[in-house]
């Protein structure tokens, strides 16, 4: 089943979509790497899971061409099933079934043979450490649990392409390192990673190229640091005291920008503890007096303020889908 | 494999799963098997007295009337098991499950026959326990086992065609409310025709709607087989009406099901 590396493990030319008189993508055309992870990056409401369900075979596009392992999706969906697997936004478990229940379900829907699917499903289990909870229903496990259960399920059959439909959405910090090093591993066995995120840094930890959509319209594309680049730095703003002590600082640090009302100066910097110190030992050595100092690491809505004028999250949400 | 032994397997896999949310679930199985029982016991000793006298028999009552009346509530309890599927598969849409269904290279209808074959499993056995309910209040047939086999062959077959439908009912639906309510009718059918009283006895448009439902020639068929009446030309309208309604539910569902999830 390998695929030749000439050929992009997914291509995508002027997809559109519309639900009633919205319009949803725009014309997007995107192509994938084999082998690695991709990065779909936008707010709620840009077309992320819309991008996915057709890229899935869940539903049709109105318009435009997309190959998903070298097959159409819309002319041979089930040969596009046969190589993906996917885990959606809405947790795709049963509820009513135990984990390792709904692991054999995907064993059997696989065709694998019952032993083969019993050794697949423990494998599974435990790789995913859900062996103790395995005979309990999955209604009763923890988001985090959940989350995993689903991905498990969507590597029944060792699928070659992975969409992960915002994989740590809702998810705490520890189960988000997890979920992370998970994806990581799974790359390094060779699969290629379609991803939706709409956490820059998600994207920045995993993916080798990003994609940036907004209003259904990729709006930049590029590896992290191709992006990063893209995007004004991080910035320390130091508050001051009194009006002279701003003045003094602003005139020793050239490229600042200064308010004078709140009294705050923002130095560009990477927000590494190398430039810090070097900043606070030129005004050590200027003996200027600073009353406060906050790190600013650029996020999602400094990418977007840049990208497309305005901030991320002020645009009517998707409806829920 | 073929693709007929994919749609065998894949089927099976889905009725295993279907049978478990069953175990699970068991509320619904017991209240699908309840409410046929009720009617019974309500029809025989509330009302049999009178209904039985009523049929004109050289016995009459009590014992005339449950001989009348099983063959109706035979059909009544395939009618509810029906609307039950519609119920199962509106919520069982809801669940993100489906969707992965859907992104799966699996036998399409699988998600679907696995509801209609669990359903056929869980009708199958309230008819058994109705059956045996109105054996131990004094039901007997002078039935073998060809006319036996013959009757649950028929409700079988109807049992098929109407779950098919109610699945498409359940498709349909916007919610579980509107799923329940929407094949409703049926259970209601039994009594507008010759479940529970002869048609004869019922105002003339009525008694046209009666004669010409499909409930009754298979209501008769049955009463036939077991109690040894005229079945005439019944038993072919019957199998006509199953195979009819199992077509329209059956590509209606496929119709439905193939539509995009998200619109």
């Amino acid at each position: 089943m390998a695929i030749t590396p000439s050929r992009p493990a997914i291509e995508v030319a002027g997809l559109r979509k519309s639900f009633g008189d919205q319009v949803v993508l725009d014309g997007i055309d995107l192509e994938v790497a084999e082998g690695t992870i991709f990065a779909l990056l936008g707010p709620n409401g840009a077309g992320k899971t819309t991008t996915v369900h057709i890229l899935t075979t869940l539903i049709g596009a109105d318009a435009g061409e997309a190959r998903v392992a070298g097959h159409d999706v819309a002319g041979d969906p089930d040969a596009v099933r046969a190589a993906i697997g996917v885990t959606g936004q809405l947790t795709a478990v049963d509820n009513l079934l135990t984990g390792e229940e709904n692991l054999r379900l995907m064993t059997d829907l696989r065709h694998l043979d019952r032993a083969e699917g019993r050794r697949r499903a423990a494998e599974l289990l435990s790789q995913f450490d859900l062996a103790e909870a395995a005979r309990k229903p999955a209604g009763t496990y923890s988001g985090g649990m959940r989350r995993r259960l689903d991905l498990a399920m969507g590597l029944v059959g060792d699928p070659r392409i992975i969409f992960l439909d915002e994989p740590t959405t809702g998810l705490d910090p520890r189960s988000r390192r997890t979920m992370w090093q998970i994806i990581r591993d799974l790359v390094a066995g060779g699969v290629t990673i379609f991803l939706t995120t709409q956490y820059l840094e998600e994207a920045d930890e995993l993916a080798d190229r990003i994609a940036l959509l907004d209003h259904g319209r990729l709006v930049a594309e590029g590896t992290p640091d191709e992006l990063k680049r893209r995007i004004p730095g991080g910035h320390i703003r130091l508050q001051f005291a009194y009006p002279d002590g701003l003045e003094s600082a602003a005139h020793n640090l050239g490229d600042a920008v200064r308010d004078d009302e709140a009294l705050t100066l923002q130095v560009p910097s990477d927000g590494s503890v190398k430039s810090l110190r070097a900043l606070l030992d030129r005004l050590d050595s200027e003996s200027v007096e600073v009353d406060g100092l906050s790190i600013h690491t650029p996020d999602l809505d400094d990418v977007f303020l840049t990208l497309t004028g305005q901030p991320a999250n002020d645009e009517e949400k998707e409806p829920a889908r | 494999m073929s693709t007929l032994s994919y749609a065998v397997a894949d089927s099976a896999t889905m009725l295993r799963r279907q049978v478990r949310h069953m175990l699970r679930y068991a509320s619904m199985t017991l209240t699908l098997i309840g409410m046929p029982i009720v009617f019974l016991l309500l029809f025989v000793y509330v009302f049999g007295g009178t209904l039985g006298a009523g049929l004109g028999g050289p016995d009459g009552g009590r014992a005339e009337y449950l001989e009348f009346v099983m063959p109706g509530v035979l059909l009544m309890a395939v009618a509810a098991g029906a609307i039950g599927t519609a119920i199962a598969v509106n919520m069982d849409m809801t669940e993100g499950i489906i969707a992965r269904f859907r992104t799966m290279a699996i036998f399409r209808p699988s998600v679907l026959t696995g509801h209609v074959l669990g359903s056929m499993v869980q009708t199958m056995l309230s008819l058994v326990v109705v059956t045996a309910v109105a054996m131990l209040i004094g039901f007997r047939s002078d039935a073998g086992p060809v006319e036996w086999a013959a009757t649950a062959g028929l409700l079988a077959m109807f049992t098929f065609a109407l779950t098919w439908l109610c699945v498409a009912c359940g498709l349909m639906a916007k919610n579980a409310e509107a799923a329940s309510n929407l094949p409703q009718p049926l259970v209601f059918l039994p009594f507008l025709g010759s479940g529970f009283v002869p048609t004869d006895s019922m105002p003339t448009g009525l008694r046209w709607f009666a004669e010409y439902q499909p409930f009754t020639p298979v209501i008769d068929t049955v009463r036939g087989l077991l109690l040894g009446t005229a079945i005439g030309n019944n038993g072919v309208i019957a199998l006509a009406w199953c195979v009819a309604i199992t077509l329209v539910g059956y590509l209606w569902s496929r119709r439905l099901y193939n539509r995009d999830p998200i619109r």
